[in-house]
């Protein structure tokens, strides 16, 4: 698939079955295992729904965004840089609170999620009850229960995979309440400054943050105006792009 | 581009280290804090545990058997070994059956063939002789043990008993002063070197990845697999009674890679006392629930992801491989062949380590694939000797079963239980496939490392080649 409407990313916790729904919903073959740390690298593939191309990038699934692993990098740079119309974050249901660690991280960089609440047939087999209305409530996001393995929930997903890339469904992501209560002005400035000066950036907010925690990481990248630079390397891809 | 007098992105700078020095350094600690915290509350309203039966029994049980201190290791050696004697008797009859139609019977067929519509002796040489019989030997060896053994292989890790390997190994690994995720890289590894070295990027200390990438190497992978298995059922297997047979060639097997976990804990610590010396950074590992595999599903993607994939490569690098081999065996350069010249010029090092020249040329011949040394050693064996023609009606007698043919073949080239044994180990313990070499320069980025990738395990294993061919003739 080369030519395609939007770029969907596909980002989780390690092991929660991130690359059977990719296989799914592309069709493709790659290898599953019950395996942390499966995918390291990034697979590509794409599907088509109501006439739409969706082409869907599968990261290295990682615990969090914050570490300097290079899974974990892959997988931050794409969701920063790569500029994803939709990302699907897959969450393992029977380990809820610990997969939203890295959702809530996600949240901060992209506002355009889908949660795929996957396993829900493993939380059923460990008498585990999720009330996936009341997440999606709370994470302002719409939230789809799956068994993947079962492909069961796989329609309902590329249906609000499509919703949110048109932008019918609108977006109210989940910001960290504690952290802008503490913060909000010193945030709120500091993202206008960087949007003015690297227009390109669609996460402002997040280099803000990153930079009030003192990631020498990012105030390097900022000191040598690569910044701008680094979403070169996920933006060979927009080529492909039918229109911007 | 207007240049300015001042830089704004300075201003950020000194902006965000302002607010810095007002919200306080602990700005990053109270993202942790508010991430953990909001998530736990997000989570407790979304999730409800029936109270009425408690959760993961059935896996904890389980978990606690395999990853006990006292059952661990030993139910890891008893699933190993019960899964290459599945390999080991159920390849038989599938290697015998492609044997006897590849080699016997079509073999000498299309040579009749080829003579008959007139083609030059040397053109049949090369595509008959060459080209075709090594493609031929490494479907009918090669393939039934890779269609039985990869299957299983892909049924436990479809299981989840992988990570616990990984877990039962953790603190070897860190008392080696290796990362504990080294277990699951080596395990990755028992796959695939490259996709194991590629895997080392969960690691995040430099130190503790480049331990991981050179010693994945002793994870014994898809392309060695079948040669242990071929070597120790002829070799091994036959030093007992029948009905015994398969368990010992299993057990053998076993050995090797027992031996390859235990070289890669070793030489990680050697490693980390001498050239990369530092503290094992601690990490937390996750096991995952065990999960019913999916039979159908599993045998389907490792037909095509490995048996097929595997077995491609091997075909790719066998063809041009049984061209090159033809060619060195039969252009003479004064007396003798080419390849008379290369194995009589190894034989005398070979020989005094244990092995022969034709192991040590194969050996090199098959560095862009493991999986092509057993035909190649079959080849080489067969075109120095001059058995050109296999089956009915040439002068040497061959067996009608594919374990035997081989055998006799293996015979035919001066080969003793000393010669299969070190062979064994030095399958385990040799240079990278350049497939994994280039991985490694890649992800490494270092001529150093990947040299040292090459070396260690090269020099090591021509070592212990020597110590035990010393050792052997001195017991003999």
């Amino acid at each position: 698939m080369s030519r395609f409407d939007y770029l969907v990313a596909l980002a989780g916790n390690p092991n929660t079955g991130k690359s059977t729904v990719f296989n799914n919903l592309t069709g493709l073959k790659q290898h599953t295992g019950n395996w942390p740390g499966k995918t390291v690298t990034r697979a590509e593939g794409g599907f088509s729904y109501q006439q739409k191309r969706f082409k869907m990038v599968d990261l290295p699934g990682t615990y969090s965004l914050l570490s300097t692993s290079t899974d974990e990098e892959i997988a931050r740079d794409f969701l920063l840089f790569g500029k994803p119309d939709v990302s699907v974050v897959v969450v393992d249901a029977t380990h809820l609170e610990r997969n939203l660690n890295l959702l809530l991280q996600i949240l901060e960089i992209t506002g355009r999620v889908v949660v795929c609440l996957n396993l829900i047939d493993e939380a059923e087999r460990h008498h585990l009850e999720i009330d996936d209305r009341q997440l999606s409530r709370d994470l302002g996001v719409p939230v789809v229960p799956t068994a993947a393995r079962q492909k069961k929930g796989m329609d309902e997903l590329i249906r609000h995979i499509h919703d949110v890339a048109t932008g019918s469904y609108i977006c109210k992501p989940y910001r960290l309440k504690q952290v802008t209560t503490q913060a909000t002005h010193a945030i709120d400035s500091l993202t206008k400054q960087i949007s003015e000066q690297f227009p390109d950036l669609p996460n402002a907010r997040w280099i803000a943050l990153r930079l009030l925690e003192g990631d020498q990481q990012i105030i390097e990248a900022i000191r040598s105006g690569s910044l701008g630079n680094l979403r070169e390397i996920d933006n060979s891809m927009e080529a492909e792009r039918f229109t911007s | 581009m207007a240049t300015k007098t001042h830089n704004p992105t300075d201003d950020i700078i000194s902006n965000a280290t302002r607010y810095r020095r007002e919200t306080g350094e602990g700005f990053y600690d109270t993202v942790l804090e508010s991430i953990y915290a909001e998530a736990a509350s997000i989570a407790g309203r979304a999730v409800r545990q029936r109270e009425d039966e408690p959760a993961y029994t059935l896996d904890r049980t389980i978990d606690r058997i395999v990853t006990s201190r006292i059952f661990g290791f030993p139910i890891m050696i008893a699933l190993l070994a019960v899964v290459f004697w599945i390999t080991i008797v159920g390849s038989n009859v599938p290697s015998d059956f492609l044997y006897l139609i590849l080699v016997e019977t079509l073999h000498p067929a299309i040579n009749q063939f080829a003579a008959n519509i007139g083609m030059p002796w040397w053109m049949s040489g090369l595509l008959v002789d060459g080209a075709y019989l090594s493609v031929a030997w490494v479907v009918s060896v090669m393939l039934p043990p890779m269609a039985i053994f990869f299957p299983l292989f892909t049924l436990l890790e479809d299981f989840g008993y992988l990570p616990r390997v990984a877990f039962n190994m953790d603190s070897l690994f860190r008392k080696a002063g290796a990362h504990g995720k080294q277990a699951l890289t080596m395990s990755m590894g028992f796959g695939c070197n490259a996709a194991g070295v590629i895997s080392t990027r969960i690691i995040d200390s430099p130190r503790e990845r480049i331990i991981a990438i050179l010693t994945n190497n002793f994870s014994l992978c898809n392309g060695r697999w079948p040669m242990l298995i071929i070597v120790a059922t002829i070799f091994i297997g036959s030093l007992v009674p029948g009905h015994l047979a398969g368990l010992v060639s299993a057990m053998a097997v076993v050995g090797v890679a027992i031996l390859g976990i235990g070289l890669s804990i070793l030489i990680s610590w050697f490693l980390s006392q001498t050239i990369l010396r530092g503290e094992a950074s601690s990490f937390s590992l996750e096991l995952p629930p065990y999960r019913p595999p999916r039979i159908l599903r599993t045998l389907y993607t490792s037909l095509i992801d490995r048996t097929i994939f595997v077995m491609w490569r091997a075909i790719l690098f066998a063809l041009p491989a049984g061209v090159v081999i033809w060619l060195v065996s039969n252009v003479t350069v004064g007396e003798a062949s080419i390849a008379d010249h290369m194995i009589g010029w190894l034989d005398p090092f070979g020989l005094f380590i244990g092995l022969n020249g034709i192991i040590l040329l194969a050996f090199v011949v098959a560095i862009p694939a493991n999986e092509i040394v057993i035909p190649t050693i079959l080849m080489l064996i067969v075109a120095t000797l001059g058995l050109h023609e296999l089956g009915a009606g040439s002068g040497v007698m061959f067996e009608l079963d594919s374990v035997s043919a081989t055998a006799s073949i293996f015979h035919a080239g001066g080969w003793t239980l000393l010669t299969a044994v070190n062979m064994m180990l030095f399958s385990l313990i040799h240079n990278p496939c350049s497939t994994t070499l280039y991985t490694i320069y890649k992800e490494s980025g270092s001529v150093k490392w990947t040299t040292l990738a090459a070396i260690i395990p090269l020099g090591l294993g021509l070592f212990v080649c020597f110590f035990v061919a010393q050792i052997w003739r001195l017991l003999a």
